[in-house]
């Protein structure tokens, strides 16, 4: 693993470098002023002395996010399923799972804290209409596209229909289920942070919000910043279940 | 009396497909069934194992009424089709699993005897194509029903390992002696393993002939190329080759 990521993970790691060196550079330059664009040293700077009341900020951000998500993935597991079971059910809700991630995050907040108040139950919702689409997409695909030899095997076989599902579909699809829990994962932080906009007590989004207003520019990037390691961190989780749940993904050659 | 199947007739679209086959399958008998192909094998296991509707006639199991119902025979399709995510020990319980109690330690004497002992933890990609198609076939005598349809099961294989898995599919089969009816397009393969051949007519498939296959049993290749097995073989091709009146 560790040997891997030695072999492939040096050029990311590299570029990475790369833009800071050139960001701390031209910022000093042309000596740009902190309140604009502070140097990523700055930022690393700002980051040490503003943690201790960043801290409370960023777990209670971790907290909404993770719960938002799962809320969010057992919500799309479960829409996935029933539309796979049920296929008058699907044909009438598809647009209206498509239609519901045109409506703008932003304009759709506010709505939410005047219908539902100033609690976590916004935030949940909003969360959820970020992160079931994806999961319920790729889940739906999986299910539909079942390997062709292995279901005309179970029918010939005489599997029920609750049979073909819980031996067949569902663990045949578990490599799209992965893809769109990643794309979810990533989404959950964005849309904690979003969510805490709307009013929270605390959060990287209150943190974030509050830095603005008074131009503490560092800060705001400290906020985007871990929002950014945090949603790498969740993405890295579900690779890492992914390796656990090898033999399902790996298929081998035909 | 094991499988019986009677004046069976099946058309997709106004083109007749099947018209009127008839043929029984008795106790312990290995029936090989052969036609060019597009001569509707497949539908006939598709109206067998119930996944097809027939438009007239009966199949019978032991004297009941089949017809429109799944879950009676036990199956081996054309590829391994054997489930990726599952160790070939568990792949092979998988009939037992929909039917009947998964018995583990027969599935681990069966893979022995068929020298697939060193692979019941491995996961079937790790296996060659031959090993694959053992796997398969275990699975289908394991699963509780007594009657099996092999659907081609050689025919993705290459020429040497044909053979090997013929010889080998004899000796399994000759251990157990379950009811088999078997698809192919090779003669040869049909006269080697079968008891009988049920011998189909291009569109609409009829039965033209059914041959009783003469050879003593236990077979080995050596039968292969016997006067008597040239004999029969030029004797199947005839009838093969010659037109439906």
């Amino acid at each position: 693993m560790m040997k891997r990521f030695m072999e492939r993970g040096w050029r990311s790691v590299v570029a990475i470098l790369l833009v800071i060196v050139f960001w701390e550079s031209t910022v000093r330059i042309f000596s740009i002023e902190e309140w604009l664009l502070p140097t990523p040293s700055a930022i690393v700077r700002e980051l040490f002395a503003v943690w201790p009341t960043f801290y409370p900020h960023l777990l209670s951000t971790l907290l909404l996010a993770v719960l938002g998500f799962l809320i969010g993935a057992l919500f799309g597991l479960t829409v996935a399923m029933v539309l796979h079971s049920f296929d008058k059910v699907r044909e009438t809700i598809y647009p209206f799972l498509i239609l519901s991630q045109n409506i703008p995050i932003i304009v759709l907040a506010p709505l939410l804290v005047i219908w539902f108040g100033f609690g976590t139950l916004p935030k949940f919702i909003i969360i959820t209409i970020a992160c079931f689409f994806p999961i319920t997409i790729s889940t739906l695909g999986g299910l539909q596209q079942t390997n062709r030899e292995l279901s005309h095997y179970m029918l010939m076989m005489g599997a029920s229909k609750r049979e073909m599902f819980w031996k067949l579909e569902l663990p045949d699809a578990i490599p799209s289920i992965l893809s769109g829990l990643k794309i979810a994962a990533t989404y959950s932080v964005m849309a904690a942070v979003v969510s805490e906009w709307l009013g929270a007590q605390q959060g990287i989004g209150v943190f974030m919000t509050i830095a603005t207003s008074s131009y503490k520019t560092p800060r705001v990037f400290v906020a985007i910043i871990v929002t950014m390691l945090l949603s790498f961190l969740f993405f890295s989780v579900i690779l890492l279940i992914e390796k656990l749940l090898k033999r399902f993904v790996v298929r081998g050659g035909a | 009396m094991g499988l019986s199947i009677q004046g069976i007739q099946k058309s997709f679209d106004e083109k007749v497909i099947l018209d009127g086959v008839t043929f029984d399958v008795q106790d312990g008998e290995f029936v090989s069934l052969i036609g060019p192909s597009g001569s509707g094998k497949s539908t006939l296991f598709g109206i067998i194992g119930g996944l097809l509707e027939p438009e007239a006639g009966d199949i019978t199991m032991a004297g009941t009424s089949i017809v429109n119902e799944r879950g009676h025979i036990s199956y081996m399709p054309q590829q391994d089709a054997l489930f990726p995510w599952r160790t070939i020990l568990d792949n092979v319980v998988l009939g037992q699993e929909l039917h009947g109690k998964v018995d583990k330690t027969q599935a681990k004497e069966m893979l022995e005897f068929a020298g697939l002992g060193d692979v019941i933890y491995a996961y079937p990609h790790q296996l060659s194509g031959g090993m694959k198609q053992r796997a398969s076939f275990i699975r289908a005598l394991l699963s509780p029903q007594s009657v099996l349809c092999l659907d081609e099961p050689f025919s993705a294989l290459d020429e040497f390992t044909r053979l090997d898995m013929q010889k080998w599919l004899l000796k399994t089969w000759e251990a157990h002696r379950q009811s088999i009816l078997f698809i192919t397009h090779s003669i040869e393969e049909a006269l080697f393993l079968s008891d009988k051949i049920v011998i189909l007519t291009n569109s609409p498939a009829k039965v033209k002939e059914v041959i009783d296959v003469p050879f003593a049993r236990p077979r080995d290749e050596s039968l292969l190329l016997t006067e008597e097995f040239l004999i029969w073989k030029r004797k199947v091709l005839d009838l093969v080759a010659k037109r439906a009146v």
